[in-house]
């Protein structure tokens, strides 16, 4: 039997597929769809101070013809009262008792106002709070959400006054928009947050309509720049996750959010050391239906490699990271066509040749072309694997035995060691040795 | 017969059968997958006659979960390879896709199915479902086509014991006997049976109810019975000359080409199907691949009225067969052997409000075509004799009547779908009987 539950930060819930705090989650009538279909917790949608929202709030991009590889929003938190928010929040606790409920917040940055959102969060039998440090607009003019992930120092403070007075687990959602994540993470930590939620939306604007100039998303022909989300984000999501993740000083569980639409993408989370996950975007497109896929693509997935429990995968792909100069520079991998596979649509040839390092050659043979790697010159960048359309027709082969390594860090210490600078002639010494040549 | 047309060698035989749809790369199956707009409350799955969630299990393709994905076909098609491969898909689920409403074509449901259950398969059927709690009733099935195979899965899963009879040596009914190979093999109908055996479901072959077993012996056995045993006899054409040597009838020739020992088939060099059905198009497919120089259909109506589906119609053109419309057979020419058809030639006249128009004969407009073999493929009727051996049992229009909500029959311990109740129609008609008769037994037996 496969167990999906999850502790993330103390909040528990069946399985790792949360709904992100957004306009999914904003009901009591949407939470409790979310449940029936089978998702295990919601991150309510953020409740704090009054706004009023604007039409439109969402702006696109389609990729080649398939809709929503990302898309933007100016939608505020709730725009519902927060006494009608509370009394949801109690009332979907009390109805979905094994799932997980937390309530993200926002108010205006005095102790005070916290304090009283805090203790009528707790009222609600809520299962914890999320901190809203993400929102990129609309709140961060009026100092609130990414105004306030922007700098640790404001991150710490309004955490500490959170942490002092939650009886139940407090996690911080970070802003992507930073120059270095780890830092409002760590000041997270000092404050005695229980848990980290990332990333949330990224400063966006989505597209300039070509006939009427207007910036989208467009209101009344006014426009600002919006949060983005969706399936083109995740990689920048993958990568603030790991590295508040191996980061040792913060040490804290994670919920890991952005571009999260199927199992597969929620397992790479989870890999590089997420308890939970949050989606938002998956849902707004096709519902909350998709998390039955999500549960069911994970359990095959883990009782075909053998786990039992989440526990065994989280965090297992973490430890090969690496900094640059730990790489092996004698590692040597060059292209392999499979020429029966090939169906000469000759993409690999130039893109090695105006993209790359011009080592795969057009050869016309009886009238048929034919694409041959000079494998001598191949500097195995990975280039023409990634454009070629067919499936395993180029593979990289290694060359290298593997029983040789010397990395970038190591060379430098062996050139200090010998008193050696670092100047192309050294270094093409050491290529030369090695059977590296550069062309 | 007079004119054999000459074997083929084993390559052109194998090159003129093979797969008319091939299967999706893993690559390809992904990018269709991903082109599925996961419509809900889909159109497609309204079509398909045993609603398989069909914008679901896409999405696991999607997704890499192709496990999930064959369960979700299985929970409601237990014919899913077969009708992967066979179901008439313009007319029903990818007919209904919603690309086809943008002027784009369809998600390419039946490909996509395909791939799903394939590898299903090739991974050797990993347990995807549980059976229930034992229960103390058995039920017996006579027939192991699609029909009577979805209804021993759904109660032996549910906990039933359950048995079935079928009459020839290889069961799979009409699964394995009378889908044209290049659409389907025996090889696939066969691993359905599988499947549905892996449950517990005990399938006896070579075992006719009513010779090797008495009807009654059975119903005695079994605390209710289910009847999924299709149809009967051909249709004779009812003319002088049906006796000749190369007459033969469609269902009986399609049943030999099934075994796939394809230089053992005779076939004339010129070959006449009477009948413009889908069964006819597939025996005159099937002559055109095994080497006939020349095949005609012959139909007493117009195209207008023909039964057989347009793409069926359109392949059959493909493949250079000739349709004769308005043209109806008086006699097989020959000694011993057929040598020609003697045919009139026919018009339409308006019938009774709501009937189709009715074919009459122009006077002496006869002519005759000359011909090797003749294939009659009119129609079947009913296992009229054996159904009227079933007490309580009731037949309207060569159909056994049943309940249309739990499909049972006037003897209140006999189920029954399929062919049998409806006349012949598709595999997927009769997976989504067989499914629907089992719940149907169910509540019975559980309220007694």
């Amino acid at each position: 039997m496969v167990d999906l539950s999850v502790n993330c930060g103390g909040i528990k819930s069946p399985n790792p597929f949360w709904l992100a705090s957004a306009p999914p989650s904003n009901s009591a009538y949407q939470n409790c769809k979310a449940f029936e279909q089978g998702w295990g917790g919601t991150v309510w949608k953020t409740v704090g101070e009054p706004v009023m929202n604007v039409c439109n709030r969402y702006g696109s991009i389609d990729y080649n013809g398939q809709k929503i590889a990302g898309i933007n929003n100016i939608e505020l938190i709730s725009d519902r009262p927060a006494d009608v928010n509370f009394k949801e929040i109690a009332e979907t606790k009390k109805l979905w008792p094994d799932r997980a409920v937390v309530v993200s917040l926002m108010v205006e940055s005095k102790k005070e106002a916290w304090h009283d959102m805090v203790k009528r969060t707790i009222d609600t039998g809520a299962d914890g709070i999320e901190l809203n440090y993400g929102c990129p607009h609309g709140m961060s003019e009026r100092g609130m959400g990414s105004a306030v992930g922007q700098v640790p120092e404001y991150c710490k403070m309004i955490t500490e006054w959170v942490t002092a007075v939650s009886t139940i687990p407090v996690l911080v959602k970070l802003t992507p928009n930073v120059s270095n994540i780890v830092l409002p993470a760590r000041a997270a930590k000092a404050a005695e947050a229980s848990g980290i939620s990332l990333i949330n939306t990224i400063n966006s604007i989505m597209g300039i309509d070509l006939d009427t100039f207007k910036i989208l998303p467009s209101v009344a022909g006014k426009s600002s720049h919006g949060g983005f989300a969706g399936p083109a984000i995740k990689p920048i999501a993958l990568h603030m996750v790991s590295q508040v993740a191996a980061d040792k000083e913060v040490n804290l569980p994670i919920s890991g959010i952005g571009g999260i639409s199927n199992w597969r993408d929620a397992l790479e989370f989870i890999l590089l050391g997420a308890s939970s996950v949050q989606v938002c975007t998956a849902v707004m497109h096709h519902g909350f239906r998709i998390v039955q896929d999500m549960i069911e693509g994970l359990t095959f997935w883990m009782e075909e490699k053998g786990f039992s429990s989440l526990d065994e995968v989280r965090g297992k792909s973490l430890p090969q990271l690496e900094e640059f100069g730990n790489f092996n520079l004698l590692h040597k991998t060059v292209a392999r066509i499979d020429q029966d596979k090939c169906i000469h649509c000759n993409l690999c040839h130039i893109a090695c040749e105006d993209g790359a390092h011009q080592c795969i050659d057009l050869i016309t043979e009886n009238g048929n072309t034919k694409t041959v790697v000079r494998e001598s010159d191949c500097v195995g960048c990975d280039l023409c694997a990634i454009v070629c359309p067919v499936e395993g027709c180029i593979s990289m082969v290694r060359q290298d035995d593997g029983k040789e390594e010397k990395t970038w860090n190591e060379l430098m210490a062996e050139f200090k060691k010998e008193g050696k600078d670092l100047s192309w002639e050294n270094l093409g010494e050491f290529q030369k040795k090695h059977g590296i040549v550069i062309h | 017969m007079k004119n054999l047309a000459p074997k083929l060698s084993h390559d052109q035989y194998e090159k003129n059968f093979e797969e008319i749809h091939p299967p999706f790369s893993s690559n390809s199956a992904v990018a269709e997958a991903n082109r599925c707009l996961f419509c809900y409350e889909s159109p497609c799955t309204k079509a398909c006659p045993t609603h398989i969630d069909i914008p679901a299990f896409i999405k696991k393709i999607s997704t890499g979960n192709l496990l999930g994905s064959a369960k979700t076909i299985f929970e409601s098609n237990w014919a899913a390879l077969t009708c992967a491969k066979a179901c008439p898909v313009q007319v029903l689920c990818e007919g209904a896709c919603v690309f086809n409403d943008k002027e784009e074509p369809p998600i390419q449901i039946g490909r996509l199915q395909r791939f799903a259950i394939d590898n299903y398969f090739e991974k050797g059927m990993p347990k995807l479902f549980k059976r229930g709690d034992k229960k103390e009733k058995s039920i017996g099935i006579v027939g192991s086509g699609p029909a009577g195979l979805a209804c021993g899965a759904e109660l032996a899963l549910i906990g039933y014991d359950v048995t079935i009879y079928e009459a020839n040596q290889i069961p799979g009914g009409l699964n394995s006997w009378g889908i044209a190979p290049y659409k389907t093999r025996q090889a696939d109908s066969l691993k359905e049976v599988d499947l549905v055996k892996s449950f517990g479901v005990k399938v006896q072959t070579n075992m006719s109810v009513g010779k090797n077993i008495s009807f009654n012996e059975l119903k005695d056995k079994h605390d209710a019975v289910f009847l999924g045993i299709g149809l009967g006899e051909s249709t004779d054409l009812k003319i002088s000359g049906e006796n000749l040597t190369g007459v033969v009838n469609a269902i009986e020739f399609i049943e030999e080409v099934k075994k796939e020992k394809w230089s053992s088939v005779n076939i004339g060099k010129r070959v006449a199907v009477i009948g413009a059905g889908n069964t006819s198009i597939d025996a005159a497919t099937e002559s055109i691949r095994l080497g006939a120089e020349e095949v005609m259909i012959l139909y007493r109506r117009s195209e207008e009225e023909m039964s057989a589906y347009e793409f069926e119609f359109e392949l059959a053109k493909k493949d250079g067969v000739i349709f004769h419309f308005l043209t109806s057979p008086k006699k097989i020419i020959g000694k011993t052997s057929v040598e020609g058809i003697e045919c009139i030639k026919m018009t339409l006249i308006d019938a009774e409000k709501g009937r189709r128009r009715k074919p009459v004969e122009i006077p002496n407009s006869n002519y005759i075509i000359p011909v090797d073999m003749v294939i009659k493929a009119i129609g079947q009727g009913a296992k009229t004799e054996f159904l009227n051996s079933i007490t309580g049992l009731k037949i309207g229009d060569g159909k056994v009547i049943v309940n249309p909500r739990n499909y049972q029959t006037g003897n209140e311990k006999v189920f029954a779908g399929g062919d049998c109740i409806n006349g012949g129609k598709e595999v997927v008609n009769a997976a989504y009987d067989g499914k629907m008769a089992a719940h149907g037994i169910h509540k019975y037996l559980s309220a007694k």
